[in-house]
């Protein structure tokens, strides 16, 4: 059975005549431990899709299940622990809280965790060292790099330990040297068991993911191996 | 607490807030009671007479036919019972007089027997050129001092016995410019009124205490007398503090409500500011109600602080603007528990219910808009 479950989504923006059908009947299934990649134009969906994907966006109509679990038919509340438990984000823009450090912007998830504090700072170290960036936990966000931000952005993602990680571009500001080291990252996290669900532009990246998804004008044109 | 711009400008607006409400409560408070103090010093507030069936013949000071009243007394040992009244701590002084027509030098005048340790809280107004009589002395009116013309060291004889005048009353303008006063024990009897006492005179420190309680219970102690009270000192003092009292509370009601609006405007400013970090919150996990738990947190801490230093604030402004205004004879603040417990709830009372509004508005924040909100 399939980890990951898309029937028929669709998603409609504004109603009568300013409709806006962004995503148009997408059914496709991703298994535990597969990377996958969503390519196409701009406005194609990617982002609809993956904001759905990630909980965020409730579907005009269709189903969407991770686990076995209707995400959709979860109460609000219910769904930002699903959220919570099951997906790690990493954003366009890093989504960095500029005022908290790298350690505190890491260990941000475990806030509303029942655990233990000395468990937690374990836990946000562990990230960091996962993702090599154990010597700068100090340091605020406007003190290091863009691949470094990345990095962190990571790290944050997958302190709790989700089984999901999905990205939003996750090069898209990078220049194509740190972007090979983020998507070596990503590629590593994948082998150690973790569903990778990334949105790209970029075929380069995209060749990382064991599938690709590739969409356009809302809908899904076909399936690749990679 | 790292955004320090806003959280200072809500400190800020709550700290002046308090300060100003704790200042102003304080400066009124500290006067009221400098007030009282004086007041309580401004001599007597209950008359004791004793019970008469006559009208009193007197309008104005003017006195009509010779004599007010015909004299009635008192028994002196019947005071004693007033230190035993339930409110006995609040009478400050007790000054029993004793009142006979005499002839000074060929003048008909009054002589006064009187308690001059009570007189002095009874009537601090005096200013003696002199001094305070001994047993065989006299303290005379200002007019009585005129018409007779005598002044101190002068001895005068009155019913056959003699007496120095070691003092002379500064004008008062009241009725005691007129009278010749000698101790309570030597006019007694001179006058033949020994163990007797024709009126008294009472100085209660009341600013808690009730009058009208005082004067029954003083009225039952003494089963001859008559009991009154001065009763336009008392509530003109009691209104003059009351209004003072209401006017504070108005003008700190204001500031309150100011202060809450300040919260209000920066609290939705900074949630607004924060739509992206809110939204990562939620994206990452975060319920509606740690979002709002978070916002109000915030709240409650940067208005515990502007409560505690609002206080302090605001009673060395106190302090401050006392000594300016009054110099070393400065009225004494001190330091209120209850009314630093009182700046600390309500600043953080107002902080928190003005801070539930931008905490729902932030805590209802789509995390899909919230974070396309950049």
């Amino acid at each position: 059975m399939s980890y990951i479950l898309a029937k028929d989504l669709v998603k409609h923006y504004g109603k009568g005549d300013g409709i806006v059908e962004a995503v148009r009947g997408m059914s496709f299934t991703i298994d535990s431990g597969e990377f996958i990649a969503v390519m196409g134009e701009s406005g194609a969906g990617k982002s609809t899709v993956l904001s759905i994907m990630g909980a965020m966006n409730a579907p005009t109509s269709g189903q969407y299940a991770v686990d076995g679990i209707d995400v959709y038919k979860l109460k609000r509340e219910r769904r930002a622990d699903f959220r919570r438990e099951f997906l790690g984000f990493v954003f366009q823009s890093f989504h960095l809280i500029p005022y908290l450090t790298v350690m505190e912007n890491v260990a941000l998830p475990l806030a509303i965790v029942k655990a233990r504090a000395k468990e937690k700072e374990r836990m946000a170290e562990e990230a960091l060292a996962r993702v090599g960036m154990a010597d700068k936990a100090d340091r605020l966000p406007g003190q290091i790099s863009g691949g470094e931000k990345e990095r962190v952005a990571i790290a944050r993602a997958i302190v709790n330990e989700p089984p999901v990680l999905m990205a939003d571009e996750p090069t898209g500001n990078l220049d194509s040297k740190t972007s090979r080291n983020v998507m070596d990252l990503l590629k590593k996290l994948n082998r150690e068991g973790m569903t990778v669900v990334m949105v790209t532009h970029s075929h380069e990246c995209a060749g990382y993911a064991g599938r690709v998804l590739h969409m356009a004008d809302g809908r899904l044109q076909e399936a690749c191996a990679g | 607490m790292r955004r320090k711009a806003k959280a200072g400008f809500v400190l800020a607006g709550l700290l002046i807030g308090i300060a100003t409400v704790v200042g102003l409560i304080s400066l009124i408070e500290a006067m009221t009671q400098d007030i009282n103090h004086k007041l309580e010093k401004y001599g007597a507030n209950i008359l004791i007479v004793p019970q008469t069936e006559n009208l009193s013949l007197t309008y104005g000071g003017l006195s009509l036919g010779g004599v007010s009243f015909e004299m009635e007394e008192i028994e002196q040992k019947e005071l004693g019972n007033i230190q035993d009244i339930r409110n006995a701590a609040n009478i400050a002084a007790v000054g029993p007089i004793v009142l006979g027509v005499v002839t000074v030098s060929g003048h008909k005048g009054l002589l006064a027997g009187i308690d001059f340790e009570a007189t002095k809280i009874l009537k601090p107004w005096w200013k003696v050129e002199g001094s305070v009589p001994e047993e065989a002395g006299l303290l005379l009116g200002s007019e009585v001092a005129r018409i007779a013309g005598l002044s101190v060291g002068d001895t005068v004889t009155i019913l056959n016995r003699d007496f120095v005048v070691s003092g002379v009353i500064q004008p008062t303008g009241s009725q005691d410019d007129q009278l010749l006063f000698g101790r309570l024990k030597t006019v007694q009897a001179v006058l033949g009124k020994e163990g007797r006492i024709s009126m008294a005179e009472v100085s209660a420190l009341c600013r808690d205490c009730p009058i009208d309680a005082m004067v029954k219970q003083i009225a039952d102690a003494l089963s001859g007398a008559k009991v009154m009270a001065i009763q336009q000192v008392v509530k003109g003092r009691m209104a003059t503090l009351g209004q003072f009292k209401q006017f504070s509370y108005g003008v700190s009601s204001v500031i309150v409500f100011i202060g809450s609006l300040v919260v209000l405007v920066t609290m939705m400013g900074s949630v607004r500011e924060r739509t992206q970090e809110i939204g990562i919150f939620r994206a990452i996990g975060f319920r509606r109600s740690h979002v709002m738990k978070i916002v109000l947190l915030e709240a409650v801490v940067i208005s515990a602080l502007a409560g505690i230093l609002g206080y302090l604030v605001g009673y060395l402004a106190t302090k401050g603007a006392l000594h300016i205004f009054e110099g070393d004879r400065g009225i004494p603040v001190s330091f209120n528990l209850e009314l630093a417990g009182w700046a600390l709830g309500i600043a953080v009372g107002v902080g928190l219910i003005s801070s539930i509004y931008p905490a729902l508005i932030a805590a209802r924040l789509d995390p899909n808009d919230a974070l396309r909100a950049v």
